[in-house]
Parts: C-alpha cells; sequence; structure tokens
C-alpha cells in the first residue's frame, strides 16, 4: 500500500522538446536522429522513449522508439526504420531537418535494460532493427564497464541492411572481451564466413557462453524474437535469464 | 498543446469508428505480440487455476475442469500501452463473475500470476461484472501460446499488460500491490481513455 502510494503521487514522464542536432543515414531506409534535449532525465540502455507528432489541425500520433545512445553520451539518439506504409516513421526519416524540433517523453521500460552492475556475460542477439536497443547496451558498456565480456549475433537480410557496421566491426576488432557475429540471411558477399542463414537452435548453441551463463537480451521482430527465445531455453539458458522485446512492422 | 510538428499531416488511417480509439492510439489489423521473455509452455495435464490469497476455501481447477466451466464469447476492442488498438476482437473464455461465483472475501484487489512469473494488479471490481475473463480462446481456435495460449486474463477496459497471458490464479488482496510492469514505471490502474499508461500519468 505504501508503495502503491508512492506511485501514485508521483509525477507524469512530462512531454518536451528535443532539437535535431544531427542525422545520420545508417542505411537505404534506417536514420538515426541525434536530439538535443536540455531537461533529458537520463536513461539505462535498453530503454525507449515516445515520440509524438501533432499536426497543424491538432491531430496527433504517437509511437515508440528504443534510445541508441549510451546514458553517457552527451546527446539522445534514437534510429529509425521507415516503413512504407507507417505514419510516424516516414516523417522522422525523411521529413525531418537539423533544427526542427520533436516532442518526446521518456525514459520508458524497466526491464529490458542493462546497467554495469548487472554483469555478464551478456549475449546480445537482435534481428533487423532489434539491433537498436543492444547497440546501446554495447555503447554503454564500452562507456563504462569493457570487461563484461560481450557476444552480439546480429540477423540481417543483406550486407546493406546491416546498422551501425562499422562502429561495430571497429569496436569488436579493438575489444578482446566482444564479439560480434553476423547472421546474413538473403544476401551474402563475396567469401562470406559468417552466418548465412536466419538464427537457429544450431547458432545458438555455437554462441552461447558456457553453462550459459550471464543475461542475454533478444529484440527483432516476433518471428525472430520466439524462435531465438524457445532456441535460448532448448540450449540451456533459464526462461529468467532471457530478456525480450519485439519490433514488429506493425504501424511505424 | 501549441507545439506543432512542421510539415506533419499524418495518414489519419487511425481514426476509426468514433469512440473507439483511445487517445494516443492507432489501429492494427494483424495482432502483434509483446512479452517480456521466452513464452511459458505448461502441458495442459499440469495447468491449472488457482484462487487463494485473502479467501478462506482457495479455489483450484484442472483444464477439464475449468474447460467445462460454462463459458462466454465476447467481441471487444483492446487497447495495447505500446499505441496499438485492434478492434472487434473475438474471445472464449470463462468470465471471472462465474470463477468468484461463491468466493467470500473483503479484498479489494487481484493480482493475476502467471506462467514465466508475470504479475499484474487490478481492483477487483474492476474483474467483476461482466468485465474480465479468462480466455481460452480467440477467434474460434484455441489462443496461440505467444498470444498467452493455453489462457490469458482479459480485461478489455484498461490498457493490454493487464491481460495477463499464461495466467495460472488470482491472488485476492486487501490492499493494492503493483504487479510486474506496475513496478517498472507503467501505471497502477491503466485506463486507456485517460492515458494511463506511466507512472504519474
Amino acid at each position: 500500500m505504501a508503495r502503491a502510494a508512492v506511485l501514485g503521487r508521483l509525477s507524469p514522464i512530462a512531454w518536451q522538446l528535443g532539437e535535431v542536432a544531427e542525422l545520420v543515414d545508417e542505411t537505404a531506409r534506417v536514420k538515426t536522429l541525434v536530439l538535443e534535449v536540455p531537461d533529458w532525465p537520463g536513461h539505462r540502455a535498453g530503454q525507449h522513449v515516445d515520440v509524438r507528432l501533432t499536426a497543424e489541425d491538432g491531430y496527433q500520433a504517437q509511437r515508440s522508439y528504443s534510445i541508441a545512445s549510451a546514458p553517457e553520451d552527451e546527446r539522445l539518439a534514437i534510429t529509425v526504420e521507415r516503413l512504407d506504409d507507417g505514419e510516424v516513421s516516414p516523417y522522422l526519416a525523411e521529413e525531418l531537418v537539423v533544427g526542427d524540433k520533436l516532442e518526446l517523453r521518456g525514459p520508458i521500460g524497466g526491464y529490458f535494460v542493462w546497467e554495469a552492475g548487472q554483469g555478464g556475460p551478456l549475449l546480445l542477439v537482435g534481428g533487423g532493427s532489434g539491433i537498436v536497443p543492444l547497440v546501446a547496451m554495447l555503447r554503454n558498456r564500452a562507456a563504462s564497464a569493457a570487461s563484461v565480456p560481450a557476444r552480439l549475433v546480429y540477423s540481417a537480410r543483406s550486407p546493406d541492411d546491416v546498422i551501425y557496421r562499422q562502429e561495430l566491426d571497429r569496436v569488436a576488432a579493438s575489444d578482446e572481451e566482444l564479439e560480434v557475429l553476423y547472421a546474413l540471411t538473403r544476401e551474402q558477399p563475396a567469401g562470406w564466413t559468417g552466418y548465412a542463414r536466419r538464427v537457429d537452435e544450431e547458432i545458438l548453441r555455437e554462441v552461447a557462453y558456457p553453462s550459459c551463463e550471464g543475461i542475454a537480451f533478444v529484440c527483432g521482430p516476433t518471428r525472430f524474437v520466439e524462435t531465438v527465445a524457445d532456441g535460448l531455453v532448448a540450449v540451456g539458458y533459464a526462461p529468467e535469464q532471457v530478456r525480450t522485446e519485439r519490433f514488429g512492422p506493425t504501424g511505424g | 498543446m501549441s507545439f506543432v510538428s512542421r510539415g506533419f499531416r499524418g495518414k489519419r488511417r487511425d481514426e476509426g469508428p468514433s469512440g473507439r480509439v483511445p487517445p494516443g492510439q492507432y489501429l492494427v489489423d494483424d495482432f502483434p505480440v509483446l512479452s517480456a521473455g521466452p513464452t511459458p509452455r505448461t502441458p495442459l495435464e499440469e495447468w491449472d487455476f488457482v484462487i487463494t490469497g485473502a479467501i478462506a476455501e482457495p479455489k483450484r481447477w484442472s483444464w477439464d475442469e475449468f474447460k467445462a466451466l460454462p463459458s462466454e464469447t465476447v467481441t471487444k476492442d483492446i487497447h495495447c500501452v505500446t499505441k496499438w488498438s485492434k478492434l472487434d476482437t473475438v474471445w472464449e473464455g470463462v468470465s471471472l463473475d462465474t470463477l468468484l461465483e461463491d468466493v467470500e472475501s473483503a479484498a479489494e484487489y487481484v493480482v493475476a500470476f502467471c506462467d514465466g512469473g508475470y504479475t499484474t494488479n487490478l481492483p477487483l471490481e474492476d474483474v467483476t461484472d461482466g468485465k474480465a475473463w479468462i480466455a481460452y480462446g480467440f477467434d474460434g481456435e484455441p489462443l496461440d501460446p505467444e498470444h498467452g495460449g493455453p489462457a490469458r486474463l482479459l480485461v478489455p477496459h484498461l490498457y493490454f499488460w493487464k491481460s495477463a497471458k499464461w495466467v495460472r490464479g488470482l491472488r485476492l488482496l486487501d490492499e493494492d500491490e503493483p504487479g510486474f510492469w506496475e513496478s517498472l514505471g507503467y501505471h497502477m490502474y491503466g485506463d486507456p481513455w485517460r492515458e494511463q499508461r506511466y507512472w504519474g500519468d
């Protein structure tokens, strides 16, 4: 009761305005928005923000986006995949220019999060734009706890669909405790030695840490998350070690 | 709200039939899946549904006993806190009025608990008088595991995280206590029409 009363008294997570400071083309369909948010209260890696768009006549649309930036970063970054049939993502990915304002509130979510204190090893499995909250975790880890062993398995359709490719390859090359593995499901470059199929139980068996220690975070489309979460349990992870988040093509 | 997003018009596909889409929601035709961990798969022979807590005689039904209870088919609009709403979803299940029929208790709250460890809290009055069901059928088929099968709580007038998947029982409580998401920043009550998404909303 005491706790409920406390929760009831909390002030709302306020809507605030961020300013677009930088736009980064990640792939043909994916863009990162780097925002200056003066009153940002801080966040943990894995959390998301709600974005609200308002038309001249007052019509509004809201969506949630995972935060890509680390808590240590000065500016807030979200990475948005443009969905052709979407309402909000085409605006964010195509209409916004540097200097525009964007209304948002957050951070939201308290389970699909990682902090250095939770330790590791950290098994991150992402599909498509499901990489976004996972990269926030890797950025957080690099800034605060680089000795925690981490392994990222990232499934994308083709090399051109890989988001943050340069950064991932760079940090993987310079960090002995970090391994980055790709699964390119539809199109692989010549001489490709990585995985060339969807993430399955066999791949998970190969990438799982010995004795399935630590925590696994899985993010991607529903089918991907279902397969990977089931697979991790099948190879020996306890269900409570596996945290999931879904990114569907719905809405956008 | 005076702020206008420069150049935003919106697709307006989201307005739907008037009075049925709460603020900040948009309509979907598919049925998105959300959950915090792997999908539990409890064999039906091990499944039971219990009512415990502030109750003189706890109640328990096996799967077969549960399926033998009078069922209802209801058509409801559902609203997820992640912003999607889905209209006219058809569910089959047992009304909580049926399950709580002979229960004597002074409890004012319930916590639903589930396979996988998920919990969610609700006022008792929000799950009685035809407002809540334990649903085991969706759209004329058995409920898919990824949507909460074999059975989930259905409380359509609140945000859908209150409609706990893989539900296994209700604990009756004299005082409200936060469930899983309610401990992690989400609203204690979760009325979509008042946009009670997060703490303090």
